[in-house]
């Protein structure tokens, strides 16, 4: 048998010394004392990094000094002050024993691969003279980064310092793409975090395979429930019977992969009958003639035999579309990349919203603003040799961002062109349980020459890192300010609450020391990021002393532009100016300008489509190991139709095993769920769990990844993002991998 | 002053930030809890109902924990607030086996435990947590004999129910249905 070149380790180093002094007292979790008045406590201003809402908030110290609690900012704009579960359990992210200690060398004793524990400068040296040597032997832009949040913008600096912008990250093509791609063509504006939705003031809400309320995008979230007290319509589209879809006044039980199909019927419906916004359509649009005649065959009698929705629900649903218009919102969803045809599909959305006139109107999408803050003056960074694009190679022309899954195939043994990628840096971001077919990107990582993973975690990619560089949490360092798009501009501020734990350190901190051993000292020229967070604030009339008693601030809006006023004049900063419902940017790319509708796949005999999601007390596979997260949920059930369950003969709580139609077996068994809420030619799991790493001990081998039951992937021919959802798994109940005693 | 709460089984999305809140607020050890979330399902596909609910003691105006308790720990406080003094609790477990609503449980420490409407917080004027942390905002907490209070008036103008009614403890937690 090959040894592979990167064993996994389970981050069980040599000299585990250093261990037991670092165990961390769970003592506040386990601790009797009476809670403390908070109006008397310490608090610090943080923003969230449990998630991408980055809720704005203060942790609270208690008796002792030590971390107790984290509220939310009143007067932030994404938390209201109110966090959600995973914001008020991120103070568990903080005590979580498990969490990376030292940093950690891959060395090999008596043939077997090990980590050893490093020095902050053994690890930072051996980073630096690692990535200058594939800087020497392919150039600059062979080493990619892998990021996610907010930690990984110092990487992504200091990497475009080094000379390389082939960036990825999994928020884009396994996430968003397709709906920004899709939006900014359509209204010449990408959506962004958080989402313009003016959902607190809209009267009808449509989500399309959108379950706000298991996802906890808590602005959303509690904007959705004051619209549900004021009486606003909910219309959900969904196999599953979802929590939104309990509080729908319309849930549209769809046959999954037939979402066009609707959406296209809703237009002729909207058009034929002149329910839609004629002034609007007339005043700001392009291509409503082409629209109107492209759409004359999608009768909700035709969409009836894709979707199985019956016609006249399609014809309900549109005419309670248009009695709220304006105030509408065809949510755009977020994790939109399912089936290949992602972009045509959120095409289909964002024109949706142009015919009702949302765009611009109260309780549609509203205007945003975004504060203006000054930078900390750095060198240009220099021109690179090639970007991500070349990697492309002519296809997905639309494509606005690195594409992960294009810097994973870059890297592949199976690659061909000449400009590759050798290295990867990886911050905050589990490819693993990220990007669809694992084996895939393992076979990748075995190519490389070169790979350090920056995490607070041990997640399931840290294991086949060359070196690991331990990270402290949010909780505990410094970051940049938070300078988010909103109803009003604004900014939020984080502090750490608490020294870093153990030997982490900030990922500021960590760029900083690499710049100075790589010859880029010059674009680091502050010694302490409080430094640059005072220069910013002291530009914007205040002070680093001074903010960190307000934590937020909001400013006043340059204009009141928030929605359009009556007959306003606008233009859109597209090709025509206009809303383009027929998209000149696409046909000009030779891509179709109106949304086409594309038959995919469905599971064959005895197989089931897998669906995945979230749930509200966790953040992918961030939070799978969380003490007070695995305390609500320790692992992932498999939601099966009690007719599917009858045929397999399955009980409710039977542990099972998965195999994709490709023949893929889960490494570890899932509890089944048998319900109601979930259609008979599918299944649904929730997303993050099945961790491979046995150092996460709340979250190993609990549950199944539906990552890892990814390999059919469907790719988006604008944008290259990865659909996820053409996946068919059957049940196997014996264990597959029982050693036969022969 | 009675205390109360009225929960708004139309908006709870079940997400349990009030479980976690009440964990971190009150120092309630990792694998026990003083709320929870019920999800109850009926019907079947498409036609389907989901009630979920926030679960708590019931802070019960005829409450058998505080009947059988033998010495007195668990007793009443201002505002109807059902409270265990922890030095005086010996850990018999009676009260636990006398709640319809299975809302106490034995603490690693020793004693019996349960929320208290965080009455350290609503002495200063504040929010129980896991009221003032709902995304939702589907928990209102207040004075029922106040029929100006806003749990005074979602209870006289939605329709409520009330948990196990049959047990007769006169449960001070509404469910807005």
């Amino acid at each position: 048998m090959k040894t592979t070149r990167r064993e996994f380790i389970k981050i069980s180093s040599l000299g585990a010394g250093s261990l037991a002094l670092a165990t961390p007292s769970l003592s506040w979790l386990g601790g009797n004392e009476e809670p403390m008045d908070d109006t008397q406590a310490k608090r610090y201003a943080n923003y969230c990094e449990v998630c991408f809402w980055n809720c704005a908030g203060w942790a609270y110290t208690n008796k002792e000094g030590k971390l107790w609690k984290i509220i939310g900012n009143d007067v932030d704009q994404h938390s209201m002050g109110r966090f959600c579960p995973r914001g008020t359990g991120g103070i568990g992210a903080y005590y979580d024993s498990d969490r990376l200690k030292t940093p950690l060398i891959r060395v090999e004793v008596d043939g077997k691969q090990t980590y050893k524990e490093a020095t902050w400068d053994e690890a930072l040296d051996l980073v630096a003279k690692r990535l200058m040597e594939v800087k020497r032997k392919h150039g600059a832009s062979s080493v990619a980064l892998f990021n996610h949040g907010n930690s990984g913008k110092h990487m992504s600096h200091l990497l475009r310092a080094f000379g390389t912008t082939n960036m990825g990250s999994p928020a884009n093509a396994q996430c968003k793409t397709p709906r920004e791609i899709a939006f900014g063509a359509t209204f010449g504006h990408e959506l962004h975090s958080p989402e313009p939705l003016d959902i607190r003031d809209t009267r009808c809400l449509v989500l399309i395979g959108s379950h706000l309320g298991e996802n906890m995008h808590n602005g959303q979230v509690q904007e959705m429930s004051e619209a549900i007290d004021k009486g606003a319509t909910i219309i959900t589209v969904d196999p599953r019977f979802s929590t939104a879809a309990s509080k729908s006044k319309f849930w549209l039980p769809i046959k999954p992969a037939t979402d066009i199909a609707l959406l296209l019927a809703w237009m002729n419906v909207l058009i034929n009958n002149e329910w839609y916004n004629k002034k609007y359509v007339e005043k700001y649009t392009y291509g409503f003639d082409q629209l109107k005649a492209y759409v004359q065959p999608f009768t909700p009698e035709w969409a009836f035999g894709e979707t199985g929705i019956e016609p006249q629900n399609i014809i309900a649903t549109a005419r309670e579309m248009a009695n709220a218009a304006p105030a509408v919102i065809v949510h755009p969803g977020r994790h939109t990349a399912w089936y290949g045809d992602d972009t045509q599909r959120l095409r289909a959305v964002a024109i949706l919203n142009a015919l009702l006139g949302s765009w611009g109107a109260r309780g549609g999408f509203y205007h945003p603003a975004q504060a203006k803050v000054p930078k900390f003056q750095t060198p240009e960074y220099p021109a690179v040799e090639w970007g991500w694009k070349v990697l492309s190679e002519g296809k997905y022309r639309m494509a606005n961002a690195g594409i992960t899954n294009v810097l994973v195939d870059a890297s592949h043994p199976e690659w061909k062109n000449e400009k590759k990628i050798k290295a990867w840096m990886v911050i905050g971001s589990n490819l693993m349980a990220t990007i669809p077919n694992p084996a895939y990107t393992l076979e990748a990582i075995q190519n490389l020459d070169f790979m350090v993973v920056v995490d607070t975690m041990p997640a399931d990619i840290t294991g086949y890192a060359d070196v690991v560089l331990p990270e402290c949490t949010y909780l505990e360092r410094y970051d940049d300010l938070r300078v988010s798009e909103h109803r009003q501009p604004n900014i939020a501020l984080r502090v750490p609450a608490a020294e870093p734990m153990y030997e982490s350190k900030p990922a500021w901190w960590m760029a900083k020391e690499l710049s100075k051993r790589m010859g880029l000292g010059a674009f680091f020229p502050w010694n302490d990021y409080a430094e640059v967070l005072d220069f910013q604030l002291k530009k914007l009339g205040t002070s680093l002393e001074e903010f960190k008693n307000v934590g937020v601030m909001n400013l006043e809006r340059p204009y009141e532009d928030l929605y359009f006023a009556e007959d306003e004049e606008a233009e859109f900063e597209t090709n025509t100016g206009k809303i383009e419902l027929y998209s000149t940017a696409f046909e000009e790319e030779g891509y179709p300008p109106l949304p086409v509708y594309t038959k995919h796949a469905q599971p064959p005999e005895g197989y089931y489509r897998l669906i995945y999601g979230r749930a509200p007390m966790h953040t992918f596979s961030r939070t799978n190991n969380n003490p007070l997260l695995t305390d609500l949920m320790d692992e992932n059930d498999l939601w099966v139709n009690p007719k599917v369950a009858n045929e397999w003969g399955l009980k409710n709580g039977q542990y099972l095993w998965l195999q994709n139609h490709h023949g893929v077996i889960s490494d570890f068994p899932i509890k089944v769920r048998v319900t109601e809420r979930i259609r008979w030619d599918s299944v649904y799991m929730v997303h993050g769990f099945g961790s491979t790493n046995k150092k996460l001990t709340r979250a190993f081998g609990r549950g199944i990844s539906d990552t890892q039951m990814i390999s059919e992937i469907m790719l988006d021919s604008e944008t290259g993002s990865t659909g996820m959802r053409g996946n068919f798994v059957t049940f196997i109940t014996e264990d597959p991998r029982k050693e036969v005693v022969s | 002053m009675r205390y109360g709460m009225a929960i708004d089984t139309k908006k709870c999305v079940g997400c349990s930030d009030c479980v976690v809140a009440c964990q971190t607020e009150n120092n309630v050890p990792v694998g026990y809890c003083r709320d929870w979330i019920v999800e109850n399902t009926a019907g079947t596909y498409p036609k389907l109902e989901l009630e979920i609910r926030s679960e708590r003691c019931n802070h019960c105006d005829n409450s058998p924990c505080v009947r059988c308790c033998p010495t007195g720990a668990s007793h009443i406080i201002d505002g109807g607030i059902v409270v265990v003094t922890h030095v005086d609790c010996i850990g018999c477990g009676a009260c636990i086996q006398s709640c319809p609503y299975d809302a106490r449980y034995s603490h690693p420490e020793g004693y019996v435990d349960k929320c208290t409407f965080c009455h350290h917080r609503v002495e200063n004027g504040q929010n129980p947590a896991c009221v003032s942390v709902c995304p939702t905002h589907c928990m209102y907490f207040g004075d029922l004999d106040d029929p100006n209070s806003e749990i005074s008036k979602m209870v006289s103008t939605r329709k409520w129910k009330v948990l196990a009614p049959e047990a007769g403890t006169k449960p001070q937690i509404f469910y807005l249905v």
